[in-house]
C-alpha cells in the first residue's frame, strides 16, 4: 500500500488571507479506495483544505495532484477554467447545507450536470438518476422538489447528484453537521455503503464515532497545521499529542453533556 | 348633449383591432424587456468594465429620459442615419428596451441574492461560470422577481398607449380615430379604458398562475 503512488497528493499546501495563515505547509496523501477523516476544532482550516482539493478555495502555495494530474496548475485564465471544470467532474462534493437546486425537482438535480457535461440524452439521464437515487434510497422522491424533503433526504439527494458524475473521489464537508440528530444516521448509512464500494473519500466531520468506524486514516488539524495523523484506533484510542487529547476530551464531554 | 353609447357598435371592429395591436405590442415588448433585462443584468454584473460602461450609459439614457422621447428618437430620429424602423417595430423596441432597463435593475439585485452555495454546488459538478449562471442562478433569480416584473409588464401595457404618437393604430389611437368621426370622446375613452382594464385582468391572472407554479418549488 505505502509504496503505491498516492491517488490524491497534497504537497506543502499553504493558504493565507492577507496576513492570516489558515493552512501552513500541509501534506496529505490519499490512496485509491482510502477513506480519510479530517477532524479538528472550527477554524482549524479543515474545510479550507478540503475545498482546496477541487479549487473552490484556491491555495496560495503548494500543489494538489489527482493521480498524475496537477489540479491547481498555473494556466492563463480561460485555459485554467476549462481545465478545472474537467477536473471537478472527477471530484464529487457534498456540502453541509446540501446546496440542492431548489428550482429543480430531485430528478433534475441529479441529471443537470450529466446532461450538460456528458451529453446524456433524456432517457439515459433519467435511467442514471433512477439508479443513483435508488442507491441512496430516494427513488420514491424523484419527482419532489427539494423543499419537500427533510434535511437527511436532501443530503442523500445531494450525494446522488454528486455520484451521477461518476467521480473518482468524494469530498464531504461536514455533511451531517446541519442535520437534526435523528437524521444523521440515514446519511451515515449512505456514506458507509460508499465505503464498502471502495469509493475514495475525504471527510471533514465532527462525528468521531463515525470517523472511527469508517475511516482508514484520521488527520487532526489545529490552527492550520496537521497536529497528528494516523489510523483511527491510534488517534481516537491512544493519541500522542496533547492538543489531540485535549480536543477529543472536550469533544466527548460536549457529546455527553 | 347627453351620452350615447349606441354609436359604439359601428366602430367596435376598429377599436378591437386597436386592442389586438396593443396586445401584440405589449407581448413583443414584454419579450424584449424580459430577455433584454437578463442580458443587461448579466453584463452589468459580470462583463469587463469596457463592455459594462457603454451599457451603463445606455441604461442611464433609458432610465433618465422620457419614454415618449425615446420612441420619437427611434422612429423619427434613426431614419436620418439611414435606419428606417417601421412604427410597430419602433414601438416594440422602444418599450421593450425601456422596460428591459427596469427589469435588469430588479434582476441584478436578485442574482446577487442567490445563495453562494448554489454556484459552488454547480461549479463543483463541473459547470462553467456561464453554465452555472444560466441553469442555476438566473432561473432562481427570475423566480424571485416574478411579482415586480409582473408589475413592470402591467406598466408596460399602460405605457403602450404612447406608441399612438408614432402612428401605430393601437387601442388609444383607434379610439381617437373613432372619436374623430363621431365626436363622442367620453363614450370611446370609457370603452377603451374598460378594454385596457380587461387586458390587465388577464395579465394579472397569468402572473398569478406563474407565481403559483413557482410556489410549488419554494
Amino acid at each position: 500500500m505505502t509504496d503505491q503512488k498516492p491517488f490524491i497528493d497534497i504537497r506543502h499546501a499553504q493558504k493565507s488571507f492577507g496576513t492570516l495563515e489558515v493552512l501552513k505547509d500541509i501534506n496529505l496523501q490519499v490512496q485509491k479506495g482510502q477513506i480519510v477523516a479530517i477532524i479538528g476544532p472550527s477554524g482549524s482550516g479543515k474545510s479550507t483544505l478540503l475545498r482546496a482539493i477541487n479549487d473552490l478555495d484556491p491555495l496560495t502555495g503548494g500543489e494538489v495532484w489527482l493521480e498524475d494530474k496537477r489540479i491547481n496548475k498555473t494556466l492563463p485564465h480561460s485555459q485554467y477554467e476549462k481545465h478545472i471544470n474537467l477536473v471537478r467532474q472527477e471530484i464529487g462534493m457534498v456540502f453541509q447545507h446540501f446546496n440542492l437546486f431548489p428550482h429543480l425537482k430531485v430528478r433534475e438535480n441529479v441529471t443537470l450536470a450529466p446532461k450538460m457535461l456528458k451529453g446524456l440524452s433524456g432517457t439515459e439521464a433519467n435511467k442514471l438518476a433512477e439508479e443513483q437515487l435508488e442507491k441512496v434510497g430516494m427513488l420514491e422522491r424523484i419527482d419532489y422538489y427539494p423543499s419537500q424533503l427533510s434535511g437527511g433526504q436532501k443530503q442523500r439527494v445531494a450525494i446522488a447528484r454528486a455520484l451521477a458524475m461518476n467521480p473518482k473521489v468524494m469530498l464531504f464537508d461536514e455533511a451531517t453537521s446541519a442535520l437534526d440528530p435523528e437524521l444523521v444516521e440515514e446519511v451515515n448509512l449512505v456514506m458507509k455503503k460508499l465505503a464498502q464500494e471502495h469509493m475514495t473519500m475525504i471527510i471533514v466531520t465532527h462525528e468521531m464515532s463515525f470517523a472511527e468506524a469508517v475511516c482508514d486514516k484520521v488527520l487532526f488539524m489545529d490552527q492550520g497545521v496537521v497536529v497528528e495523523e494516523g489510523p483511527p484506533e491510534v488517534i481516537f484510542r491512544n493519541p500522542k499529542n496533547d492538543r489531540t487529547k485535549e480536543f477529543l476530551r472536550k469533544h466527548l464531554a460536549g457529546q455527553n453533556a | 348633449m347627453g351620452l350615447d353609447f349606441s354609436v359604439i357598435p359601428e366602430y367596435l371592429d376598429i377599436v378591437l383591432w386597436g386592442a389586438a395591436w396593443t396586445i401584440a405590442i405589449t407581448i413583443g415588448a414584454a419579450i424584449v424587456s424580459f430577455f433584454g433585462g437578463i442580458f443587461l443584468a448579466v453584463v452589468a454584473l459580470y462583463a469587463s468594465i469596457f463592455v459594462r460602461l457603454p451599457f451603463r450609459a445606455f441604461a442611464f439614457l433609458f432610465m433618465g429620459t422620457p419614454l415618449l422621447l425615446q420612441l420619437f428618437l427611434i422612429y423619427f430620429g434613426l431614419v436620418q442615419v439611414g435606419i428606417d424602423v417601421p412604427a410597430f417595430m419602433a414601438g416594440v423596441i422602444g418599450l421593450g428596451l425601456h422596460f428591459a432597463v427596469y427589469n435588469s435593475e430588479l434582476l441584478q439585485t436578485s442574482i446577487l441574492a442567490v445563495d453562494k452555495g448554489q454556484v459552488e454546488a454547480a461549479r463543483t459538478l463541473g459547470l462553467s461560470r456561464m453554465q452555472a449562471l444560466r441553469k442555476v442562478v438566473i432561473p432562481q433569480a427570475i423566480r424571485d422577481v416574478v411579482p415586480p416584473i409582473g408589475n413592470n409588464m402591467i406598466a408596460l401595457l399602460k405605457d403602450s398607449a404612447l406608441v399612438s404618437v408614432i402612428g401605430v393604430s393601437e387601442l388609444t389611437l383607434s379610439a381617437q380615430r373613432a372619436i374623430g368621426s363621431t365626436y363622442r370622446p367620453f363614450e370611446f375613452y370609457v370603452l377603451v379604458a374598460v378594454i385596457y382594464y380587461i387586458i390587465n385582468i388577464f395579465m394579472e391572472a397569468a402572473q398569478r398562475r406563474v407565481e403559483r407554479r413557482i410556489q410549488a418549488s419554494k
